[in-house]
């Protein structure tokens, strides 16, 4: 079984986010960058997945330089191998110019499952999954809670909105997007981070991997959203701020 | 004039209530972009529940079309939108459409503007806002040519804003190949029944990441107890097992409304936001002044949670005498 993953390098979680000049996208020079967390579930139940059923674990990955980090993590907590489709200037790219890239890569790998996150915590269109797969010709499901593969058919458990789920099965190979909490990540052992210096690394340029073709969407402008909500911030030290909030909360709210 | 087509959305028989708030969008953008506006409803047996529906409406109707399937979907809708040329088809930002509309969208060399929270529309130019980095960023995003695809945000629009109008049915039956529909599905189902009822709280302390480890749960746990709230979580803090998952507030679990919401550490990801944004008073405490929780917080603490919070707990206990 050959299960391929789809990760994403994004800005680290508490980032204080500071906007170009140009409004065009945000200054990254002092950022730290993480695996986007959605995707590293979506790697835990490949591991997961080989460890039961065998086969091999590709990480896949499109982004600059950086990205090499997120891709040794990848490998130091178990993929076998990775691709890297290097491109320096990704923030223009559309999620169908996105996919595109992806699934060039993909293709010659001829992989049975392709795994990504349901969602990227820097842009959030939440499609790049879905668009993968139908690029590829495959059938997807999304927002995967547990996977099970039984010969060639794959039962995954969907999430619904409200509480709600549902199984569906389908043919293999397949694309899922995983939802975060599907399992528990593991940390990358000592060993694995040493192995991983030894495992491969393919990088391909945009080019070799089939080009990312003309943007549909434009990102036009990024700023920081106008408060519409009057909020009283209450100022001082915590027992201050404290008993300023708990005045409100019993003599306005009139809850306590 | 241009059409503007508006999915909406049913699952046996009910209507999703988000799809009101994609026909109020339509109908303001339709007006404010000079287009002409249609509605679709889409299932096995559709046409009665599409004559609810103001205006113009297709009903598309299959045997196959009778549950949810994203091959399914894809298929029906774009026999309908290579038929009719819409400039501009709208959804509400669901987990349904989410599921499918990428790849639809796909079919059509387009994109899904997806999660959009306000558009700008004028005749011959239209721009989608949509949030990014979890809603620390907005961003203006616009289509580059041909139909222009996007998702409507919970919220963003007012379903009571929906002007009436009689309806104008018509039933539309594509062609469908069964085998082509890959994905079989099974029945929906709960995981357990609620033993915590979230929506009767008149008070909810709920907190998120920023409890940083399980053994600090008990500090807000403290709180809870001392205001005479139920305690409530975003959703990392279920999935890493430190809540039960039957307390999770947000899109993926309960929607809440109470007299007051508390959000400790919590730094109100859109998917939170969604499932309390009706409380009456919302408290933000947060380290972070940038965090989106503030945006809809009437009252804020910017500060370290494991100094406010046991200063709080001190405070109302005070206040409760």
């Amino acid at each position: 079984m050959k299960i391929i993953v789809a990760i994403k390098q994004v800005p680290a979680r508490d980032s204080q986010l500071k906007i170009q000049s140009g409004g065009q996208w945000i200054e990254e020079d002092d950022l730290t960058f993480e695996i986007n967390e959605p995707d590293a579930y979506a790697l835990e139940e490949a591991l997961q997945l080989k460890e039961k059923h065998g086969g091999e674990v590709v990480a896949l990955c499109l982004g600059p330089a950086r990205a090499a980090s997120t891709i040794r993590e990848a490998l130091a907590k178990g993929a076998d191998r990775a691709i890297h489709i290097s491109e320096e200037s990704i923030n223009g790219l559309d999620t169908l110019a996105v996919a595109k890239l992806l699934a060039g890569a993909i293709k010659s790998e001829a992989p049975d499952l392709v795994l990504t996150g349901l969602q990227s915590d820097d842009l959030g269109y939440g499609q790049a999954g879905v668009v993968l797969a139908e690029l590829l010709g495959v059938p997807h499901a999304t927002i995967i809670m547990q996977v099970g593969i039984e010969g060639g058919t794959l039962r995954v458990k969907r999430e619904l909105e409200d509480g709600w789920f549902q199984f569906v099965t389908m043919p293999l190979p397949a694309v899922l997007t995983i939802q975060s909490g599907i399992n528990k990540l593991r940390y990358a052992t000592l060993m694995g981070i040493k192995k991983a210096k030894t495992k491969e690394i393919k990088v391909l340029t945009a080019a070799e991997a089939g080009g990312a073709g003309a943007a549909v969407s434009t990102l036009d402008r990024v700023y920081v959203p106008q408060r519409t909500k009057v909020s009283t911030i209450f100022e001082g030290d915590a027992k201050s701020t404290a008993a300023q909030l708990v005045e409100k909360l019993k003599f306005e709210v009139r809850v306590l | 004039m241009s059409l503007l087509l508006v999915v909406l959305e049913q699952g046996a028989q009910k209507w999703h209530k988000m799809s009101w708030e994609a026909v109020a969008a339509g109908q303001q953008i339709a007006q404010q972009a000079g287009m002409s506006m249609a509605s679709v409803v889409i299932g096995q047996c559709v046409a009665a529940m599409a004559a609810e529906v103001p205006g113009k409406v297709f009903a598309i109707e299959h045997a196959l079309l009778e549950h949810y399937t994203a091959d399914g979907y894809t298929a029906a809708l774009a026999e309908l939108i290579k038929a009719e040329q819409p400039a501009l088809v709208i959804f509400p930002h669901t987990y349904q459409v989410r599921d499918f509309a990428p790849k639809l969208a796909t079919r059509f060399g387009q994109v899904l503007i997806s999660d959009v929270t306000q558009v700008k529309a004028a005749p011959g130019t239209v721009t989608f806002v949509r949030q990014l980095f979890q809603g620390k960023l907005n961003a203006d995003v616009s289509g580059q040519g041909g139909v222009t695809f996007m998702s409507v945000q919970a919220g963003s629009y007012r379903a009571d804003q929906m002007v009436a109008g009689p309806p104008e049915v018509q039933v539309v039956t594509p062609v469908l190949d069964a085998s082509a529909i890959r994905q079989k599905p099974e029945a929906p189902f709960r995981e357990s029944t609620r033993a915590v009822d979230l929506t009767a709280a008149d008070i909810i302390v709920s907190v998120g990441r920023g409890i940083k480890e399980k053994d600090n749960i008990h500090l807000v746990e403290e709180l809870a107890a001392a205001m005479g709230a139920e305690l409530a979580a975003s959703r990392p803090i279920c999935d890493n097992g430190w809540l039960p998952m039957e307390r999770q507030v947000g899109s993926s679990g309960q929607t809440v409304s109470p007299k007051v919401y508390m959000a400790i550490g919590i730094s109100g990801a859109i998917q939170h936001l969604v499932g309390m944004k009706g409380s009456k008073t919302i408290v933000a405490i947060n380290k972070d002044p940038n965090a989106p929780i503030f945006e809809v917080a009437d009252y804020g603490i910017c500060g370290d949670l494991f100094e406010v919070v046991p200063a709080l707990i001190d405070e109302v206990k005070k206040a409760r005498g």
